[in-house]
C-alpha cells in the first residue's frame, strides 16, 4: 500500500459516519445480542468500577493512515484537542486522584500542547503512558519527544503489527517497518524496553481478518525474533484485536467479511475476557471533551450514560458505577483471550 | 473454497465442498457420539502445546492439510497458522516441505522403475 492514503472522512466514504457505522453493525446478523450474550454469563448488566485510567484522545491528526484505524485517523484530519478541553481534563485528573493517563490519538504528540500535558501530568505524580506509532517520533519537529518521555518516565505503548516489513507495511503503509525500527531503537539508547523503570510495551493486531494468537507464546517469540533480528528489546507484548469499526469496518465491507468476521468474534466470546474488559476502570475524553467508555465507543459516538456528558462537568464519584454503552462491536474486546489498550485480558 | 457455496436459496450447488460445512464438523457425533467424543478429545490433546509448540503443531498440519488436499483443513490451518503468529514466509515453506515429499515420493518410486528395466533389459 501507499505510504499514505486518504482518509474515510476526507473521501467522504459512508462509513466515514459513526451513524452509518453503528447502523451498519446493528444490521449485521448476529447468532446473540450482545447485551443477552452478557446476560446469559450472569454479567449483565456491565457496569464501572473505580476509574482507574483516564484515556485522552488528543484528535485524530496522525502522520499514518492504518488500514485498521478504528480512529479513521490521518494527515488530512484537522480535529484536535482545544486548550479549554485539555485544561479541564488535567484539572479533572488532579481533583479526581485518577492513577493512570493515557494518551492517544492519532498520533498525540503532533498535537502542539502534547509536551506541555505529559509534563504536567507527571508532575501531578501519575503514571503516564503514551500510545506512540514509532514513525511521528522520527519527524524533525517531534525528534525530541523520546527524551522527553524518557525524562518524565513515561510508559510507552508502541504499535507494531508483526516483526516483519511485508506484514507491517501492508497494514500500516510503505516503509513504515524501517521507520519503526529506527523508532524502536532510538527509545531503546534511552533506557526504553530494558526491564527497568522505562517501559515500553509493543502491541500487535492482526494483519487480516484473523484473531490474535496466545499473547505469552507471541511474546516470547516477539523477543527472541525483535533482538535476533534487529537488536531491539521491549518488555511487553501486547494482543489487541481488529476492532470493527471504521477502516476496519470499511476494509471488511469492502472484502464482503463483516457478517463472517462478527460472527468470528461471537463464536469466540469469552465470559472470563468480558469480567476483564477495560471499561470497567476507564474514561476516555474525545477530542472535544465529551466522555466516552472507550476509545470505540468514542469512535461511534455512543457517550457515557448519566448526566456528566463532558469534561467540564466531570466528578468521579457519578461516573464510576455507571453502565457502560454496549453493541456489537463489543464482542471484539471479549473474543478469545480479549482483547484491551493493555492486551488480552483473560 | 468460499467461491464454491452455493448461492443463497439454490437447490444445486456449484461444488462439493462449502467453507461454513466446517464449522458442521461437530454433527459428525450425530451417528456416533462416543467415537466423535473420544475422536474431539484426542484432537485437541494432539494440539495442546507439548514438546513441540502449538504454533510449530498448527505449521505440520497446514503442511499435512495440504498432502491430503483437505480444504476444510487448509482453510483452517492457514487462519490457524496466522492466528499463532506465523507468517506467510514459514507457511509457503511449510507447503514445500509437503510438496517436497509428496514429488519426492514419487521420484523415489523410480528406484522401483529401474528396479525393472533392470530386470527386464539385457
Amino acid at each position: 500500500m501507499s505510504r499514505v492514503l486518504p482518509t474515510l472522512a476526507k473521501t467522504q466514504a459512508p462509513l466515514a459516519s459513526a451513524t452509518a457505522q453503528r447502523r451498519l453493525l446493528d444490521q449485521v446478523p448476529v447468532a446473540r445480542r450482545f447485551d443477552q450474550t452478557l446476560a446469559d454469563a450472569d454479567l449483565f448488566p456491565l457496569t464501572t468500577g473505580p476509574i482507574e485510567v483516564l484515556q485522552l484522545n488528543l484528535g485524530k491528526r496522525c502522520n499514518q493512515t492504518c488500514a485498521h484505524c478504528h480512529v479513521d485517523a490521518g494527515p488530512d484530519r484537522a480535529e484536535v484537542m482545544p486548550r479549554a478541553v485539555l485544561e479541564a481534563s488535567l484539572a479533572f485528573l488532579e481533583r479526581s486522584g485518577i492513577p493512570t493517563v493515557d494518551i492517544t490519538g492519532g498520533a498525540p504528540e503532533l498535537h502542539p500542547d502534547f509536551r506541555e500535558l505529559v509534563i504536567r501530568a507527571a508532575g501531578l505524580g501519575r503514571r503516564v503512558m503514551h500510545r506512540c506509532n514509532l514513525t511521528a517520533i522520527l519527524l524533525p519537529n517531534y525528534a525530541d519527544i523520546p527524551a522527553l518521555l524518557a525524562d518524565h518516565t513515561v510508559e510507552v505503548v508502541a504499535s507494531l503489527p508483526y516483526f516483519q516489513a511485508r506484514e507491517t507495511d501492508q497494514q500500516r503503509g510503505a516503509g513504515v517497518f524501517e521507520e519503526s525500527l529506527e523508532g524502536l531503537r532510538r527509545l531503546n539508547r534511552l533506557g526504553y524496553g530494558r526491564g527497568g523503570e522505562l517501559v515500553l510495551n509493543l502491541v500487535t493486531n492482526p494483519v487480516g481478518t484473523f484473531l490474535p494468537g496466545d499473547q505469552r507464546a507471541l511474546e516470547a517469540r516477539w523477543k527472541q525474533q525483535m533482538l535476533a533480528r534487529y537488536g531491539i528489546v521491549f518488555d511487553r507484548l501486547f494482543t489487541i484485536t481488529n476492532m470493527p469499526i471504521s477502516r476496519f469496518l470499511d476494509f471488511l465491507e469492502q472484502h464482503g467479511r463483516t457478517e463472517e468476521y462478527l460472527a468470528r468474534l461471537v463464536a469466540a466470546f469469552n465470559p472470563a475476557a468480558a469480567a476483564g474488559v477495560m471499561c470497567h476502570t476507564t474514561l476516555s475524553v474525545g477530542w472535544d471533551g465529551a466522555l466516552y467508555d472507550c476509545d470505540f465507543n468514542q469512535m461511534l459516538e455512543l457517550p457515557v450514560t448519566g448526566p456528566a456528558g463532558t469534561i467540564f462537568e466531570a466528578a468521579r464519584e457519578a461516573l464510576e458505577g455507571r453502565s457502560i454503552v454496549t453493541g456489537p462491536h463489543c464482542y471484539g474486546c471479549t473474543a478469545g483471550a480479549g482483547s484491551s489498550c493493555g492486551g488480552a485480558i483473560a | 473454497m468460499s467461491d464454491t457455496s452455493p448461492p443463497a436459496g439454490s437447490s444445486s450447488p456449484p461444488g462439493y465442498y462449502h467453507h461454513h460445512d466446517l464449522g458442521r464438523f461437530g454433527e459428525i457425533a450425530r451417528g456416533a457420539p462416543g467415537l466423535a467424543e473420544k475422536f474431539f478429545d484426542y484432537y485437541g490433546a494432539v494440539f495442546a502445546e507439548g514438546a513441540l509448540t502449538v504454533r510449530e503443531k498448527s505449521l505440520i498440519a497446514l503442511a499435512v492439510a495440504h498432502t491430503v488436499q483437505c480444504p476444510y483443513c487448509i482453510d483452517a490451518y492457514s487462519k490457524d497458522a496466522l492466528e499463532k503468529g506465523s507468517n506467510l514466509d514459514e507457511m509457503t515453506e511449510a507447503v514445500h516441505v509437503a510438496a517436497a515429499i509428496r514429488g519426492g515420493a514419487s521420484l523415489v518410486h523410480g528406484v522401483q522403475m529401474l528396479n525393472h528395466v533392470d530386470d527386464l533389459g539385457m
